[in-house]
Formats: structure tokens, C-alpha cells, sequence
């Protein structure tokens, strides 16, 4: 247990351990509320959720919304009055680290990115850098921002609701706490010296070298000549987002696929294979050793 | 209306603490609704606010009071960063030196600097949290689409404010986070000299994390590009963003919410 005493205890792994009750206590307030709202619309319909998130309205009140000043003001001045303290507390007990000097001959092992890029560097184990550092952040910048356009369902607006939204919902939580958060959980506690995997009770032992042999995706099928297994590649990749097309086929007739019309779908297609490729490509690389499915003499994916 | 002006006459002028609050806040202090609207209408730092709010907008229990309580760690941030900047000085000779001196020497120079880094983090977090809170109630659905791209433009200079102020204290843990996040920026495509399809004459001394560094590895010129992002360039472009995202908030209606039941707003 000292080594993961040691990771938590570190000042600045402290948000990640605070990120874990938060947002495991967030998730779960939320499902209660979801199916709570759930209930009442199918008893009520949108007016009974809002009687529900307004609360007792005294009786005959002309206009139910309430003063900026003082119902709103003094909460934000409660807020920020309980932030204040909190951080002076913390402030106070826990001081911000200042290791050595820097020192460009002095490469420590590991070398880790600050906590809230730890998903992205533990991605470099399983994808070249211009993927895990270029072309994945850049796809989830995008993808974040057309999320308001490529969801064409109107139900579930401005309320915690789950039946309504079912699908967008487990995509999304699928990706933030399944992968970014995940991911950066992984990067920090179960990974050590040349970033290997340490589980967070294990002694971190430098010495340990992890001859890890990989191969390629050509060579899990016997396929060795360097452009055979270039060809391969190519299609599986190619069949991989041909899926898209597959599923746009069978899909097309339903009401919610025909309102996303083709460009949107495509979007949707295109980013959400590209979610599922990132732990689909991890399971090759556990399970089978897969280092590249696609190898060209200019890149390699 | 003064007695004085309802008569003509020149009567007791009101009392002195009356008129100072009143001349301060434009409104008298006096609890009636009306004053309620305009003690916010009337103040340059309340209109942010309608004057009015839905009950449900101003529980926790949906906004998680993230989006305000993010902006407020910024706040913070930039009052202790101002109160960093007058000790520290963005060299390789100085920088780390001027930590220790922070930590050590200036009075209240630790304190100062924990609550920049720590709000610094927190801000991290609870802006995820917002981005979270804001997916879960569906607020990015029409009419509030583009606030959610805004949101997003937020996010990204969160995390790159964060990142360029990790270089700053100077030591191995900067400058080694930052080697590890700036090599990305080499293996970008056609840009990076190690990347996929380099463009011909790209080399380490000219490529795009060179763009980023001043040079081929973090060294004096990456310590004062950063500085200027981080403590110029980003605020900047952060608090223009702010004030469009809270814009938006009230054009595009206020704080989402289900249909009001009839007659409601
Ligand atoms: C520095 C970062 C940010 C700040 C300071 C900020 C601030 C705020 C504030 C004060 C509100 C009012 C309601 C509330 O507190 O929930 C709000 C609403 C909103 N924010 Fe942000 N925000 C930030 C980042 C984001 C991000 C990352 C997103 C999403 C990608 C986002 C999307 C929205 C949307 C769509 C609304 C309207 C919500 C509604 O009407 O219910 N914001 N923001």
C-alpha cells in the first residue's frame, strides 16, 4: 500500500483523488434525479418535472419566478464565500510542490504531463503521437463542439432525464468518465518507470524491463510481405468505418436516423467508430499484441 | 421623492448614511420589490442577471453551481496571479530562485502561491464538472447550441492556461511535463518534423513545437513564450470569452428548464 499512499499524496495528485468521490457522488445524484424526472413524465408530461424542480410555489403567487436580489445573490455569495474558505484551508495545510531545479540533462523516469493530460500520454502506449497527440485531442475538441448539432432528439431539455435520451446520454458518459477520466485514473496510479504498469500497491521496481514483443495486425493472419500487410491494414481500417455505411443502411428507415439525415450521420458515424477504435485498439494490444494494424512506409496507425 | 422636492421647499436634507448608500447604489434602501429589480438592473455587476429567475434556475440541485463557481475560481486566479507576477521573473536564472524566494521569504508568498495552483486545479475539475452538468440536463439543445461550442473554446483555454503556467516554477516537474506535452506538437502531421508527412525543410529547429518553444527544447525562449500566454494572451482570451458565454446565457433565455407549466415564465 506505501506506493499508492505515496502517488495519493502527492500535492498535485490530490484533485484526482478528490475527482473520484465527486464525480462518483454527481453521477449518482444524477440517476436518481433522471429517474425520478423520468416518472413524472409520463405521469405529467414537462410541467409536472418543472412543478417538481420548482418547488412549493405559496399560493397564488402571480408570477412563479423569484428576485435576483436576495434569492440568487445569496446563494452565489454563499458559494463563494464556502470556495474561499475551502481553498484557504487547503491552501494553508498543503503546499504547492517545487522539485530541483530544472535540468535538461536529467530526464526523470517516469516523465509524466500535468495530471489532466494523463489519458492523453497513456494513450501513446497504444497509438503512434501524432495520433494520441495531435489527431485524437483535436477530434475531441470537435467532436465535444458538434454535439448540439448532431443531436437532433428535442426531448431532455433542461432537465435530468434518462429514457428520453438514452442513447446520447451512454455515449457521452461512455467517452467522459469511461475514457478521459478512466484513462487518466490509469495514467496515475498504474504507471511507473518507463511507464510500465505498476498496480498501485506494487513497489515501484526500476529495474523491471518489460520485453513486451509486438507484432503487427498483418501478422496475427500469417500475411508477411510489407505491402500485403499494408493492403490489410488498409481495409481493415477501411472496413472498420465502412460499418458506417452498413449501419446507415439498416438504420435509414428509422424515424430518429432519417431526421439525422445523411451529412449528420456521417459525423456521428465517423466520430463514434473513432471513440470505439481507441479501447478496440487497447484489447489488441493486451490481448493480442498488436502494436499497428495499418503500417505504410509513411505512417502508421 | 424627498420631502424638499414634493414641497419646493428646502427641508431637512435625508440623512447622511441614507444618501451616501442611495447616491452609491442609485437606489434607495428600502426593501420593496421594485428596489429588488433595480438594486440589480442598476448595478453594473448585477446585470449580468435578469432581474428575475426561475425557482428551479437558482437550486444546486441543477446547475451544481459549477458554471459560477468555475468563473470564480478564474477570479481568484487572476488576483493572486497579479499578486505572483510582482516577485516572479520569467528566466531560466530567476524563475526557480524566485519560487524559493515565494516560498520562503516573501511574506505570505507560499499561501499565495498554493491558492494559484489550487484554484488553478479546482478550476480544472469543476469546469469538467459544468461541461458535465450542462450534457446531463440537455442544456445545449436549441436555442443554446453555440453557447455549448463557446463552452467548449472555454474548456480547451482552461486546460492550456493550466498547462502553460505548469512550466513557470522552473523545476523538474515543469520542465519535464512540458517536454512530454510540446513533443506532441513534433510528431503533428505535415507541421512536426517527426510527424507523418513532414512538409520538405521542416527540421526540430522550425517546426511546430519550435513555433511553441522558441526553439528546439524547453529552454529560456519556451519560459518566456509561456509567461506571456499564460499570464497575457490566455487570460485575455478567456475573460473575452466569458463575458460572451454569460451574453449568450441571457439572450438565449436565461438558464435552461422543462416547459413551464401555464402562465409560468
Ligand atoms: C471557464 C469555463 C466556463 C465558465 C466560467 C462558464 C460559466 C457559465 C455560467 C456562470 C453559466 C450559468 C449557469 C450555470 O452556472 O450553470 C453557464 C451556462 C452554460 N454553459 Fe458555461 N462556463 C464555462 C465552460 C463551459 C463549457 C466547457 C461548456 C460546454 C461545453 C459550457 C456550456 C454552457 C451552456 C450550454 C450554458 C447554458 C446552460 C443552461 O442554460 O442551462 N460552459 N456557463
Amino acid at each position: 500500500m506505501e506506493p499508492l499512499w505515496r502517488i495519493l499524496s502527492q500535492p498535485d495528485n490530490i484533485p484526482i483523488a478528490l475527482m473520484v468521490p465527486l464525480f462518483a457522488g454527481l453521477l449518482g445524484f444524477w440517476w436518481r434525479t433522471a429517474r425520478r424526472n423520468d416518472a413524472l413524465l409520463a405521469q405529467g408530461g414537462e410541467a409536472a418535472v418543472r412543478s417538481a424542480m420548482d418547488g412549493a410555489v405559496p399560493e397564488g403567487t402571480p408570477d412563479p419566478r423569484v428576485h435576483t436580489w436576495p434569492y440568487l445573490l445569496r446563494i452565489e455569495l454563499i458559494a463563494a464565500l464556502v470556495v474561499t474558505v475551502v481553498l484557504l484551508v487547503w491552501s494553508i495545510v498543503i503546499d504547492a510542490p517545487l522539485e530541483q531545479l530544472a535540468d535538461a540533462a536529467r530526464t526523470p523516469n517516469p516523465s509524466k504531463a500535468p495530471w489532466y493530460f494523463l489519458g492523453l500520454q497513456e494513450l501513446l502506449v497504444y497509438f503512434d503521437p501524432w495520433i494520441a497527440g495531435v489527431l485524437l485531442p483535436v477530434l475531441i475538441i470537435f467532436g465535444l463542439s458538434v454535439i448540439p448539432y448532431v443531436d437532433v432528439n428535442p426531448a431532455g431539455s433542461g432537465f435530468h432525464a434518462w429514457r428520453q435520451r438514452r442513447f446520447a446520454v451512454a455515449v457521452f458518459l461512455f467517452g467522459f468518465v469511461g475514457l478521459w477520466l478512466g484513462l487518466i485514473l490509469v495514467g496515475t496510479f498504474c504507471r511507473g518507470p518507463g511507464w510500465n504498469w505498476f498496480w498501485p500497491w506494487e513497489a515501484w521496481d526500476r529495474a523491471r524491463a518489460v520485453p513486451m514483443a509486438t507484432r503487427n495486425w498483418a501478422d496475427v493472419f500469417g500475411i508477411s510481405s510489407s505491402s500485403g500487410a499494408s493492403a490489410f491494414g488498409a481495409l481493415t481500417v477501411l472496413g472498420w468505418y465502412g460499418l458506417g455505411l452498413v449501419a446507415w443502411w439498416r438504420l435509414r428507415h428509422r424515424p430518429l436516423v432519417a431526421r439525422l439525415g445523411t451529412s449528420r450521420f456521417a459525423v456521428v458515424a465517423f466520430l463514434l467508430l473513432t471513440m470505439l477504435s481507441v479501447p478496440l485498439k487497447m484489447a489488441l494490444r493486451l490481448g493480442l499484441s498488436v502494436k499497428y494494424v495499418w503500417t505504410t512506409p509513411w505512417f502508421n496507425v | 421623492m424627498s420631502d424638499a422636492e414634493a414641497t419646493g421647499q428646502p427641508g431637512e436634507a435625508p440623512g447622511l448614511v441614507r444618501e451616501v448608500v442611495k447616491s452609491a447604489l442609485r437606489v434607495e434602501n428600502v426593501d420593496t420589490p421594485k428596489n429588488r429589480v433595480l438594486a440589480v438592473a442598476h448595478t453594473v455587476w448585477l446585470h449580468l442577471h435578469p432581474s428575475k429567475v426561475p425557482r428551479h434556475a437558482v437550486r444546486f440541485s441543477f446547475t451544481w453551481g459549477a458554471g459560477g463557481i468555475a468563473f470564480y475560481l478564474f477570479l481568484i486566479t487572476v488576483v493572486t496571479g497579479v499578486a505572483l507576477m510582482f516577485v516572479y521573473r520569467p528566466t531560466p536564472e530567476h524563475a526557480w530562485l524566485d519560487m524559493k524566494r515565494l516560498d520562503f521569504d516573501v511574506p505570505f508568498g507560499m499561501v499565495n502561491r498554493n491558492m494559484h495552483r489550487w484554484a488553478a486545479h479546482a478550476m480544472v475539475i469543476v469546469v469538467w464538472v459544468h461541461l458535465l452538468r450542462v450534457f446531463l440536463t440537455g442544456s445545449y439543445k436549441a436555442p443554446r447550441q453555440f453557447n455549448w461550442v463557446v463552452g467548449v473554446g472555454l474548456l480547451t483555454l482552461t486546460m492550456l492556461l493550466s498547462f502553460t503556467g505548469y512550466l513557470l516554477p522552473w523545476d523538474q516537474l515543469s520542465m519535464w511535463a512540458v517536454t512530454v506535452g510540446t513533443n506532441m506538437a513534433a510528431a503533428a502531421p505535415v507541421v512536426g518534423h517527426e510527424g507523418p508527412f513532414a512538409a520538405p525543410g521542416v527540421t526540430a529547429a522550425n517546426d511546430a513545437r519550435a513555433l511553441l518553444l522558441g526553439g528546439p527544447t524547453v529552454g529560456g525562449n519556451a519560459l518566456l513564450r509561456f509567461y506571456i500566454l499564460h499570464c497575457v494572451a490566455l487570460p485575455l482570451a478567456l475573460g473575452l470569452g466569458c463575458i460572451l458565454h454569460f451574453w449568450r446565457v441571457r439572450r438565449d433565455g436565461g438558464i435552461s428548464g422543462p416547459a413551464a407549466p401555464k402562465g409560468g415564465a
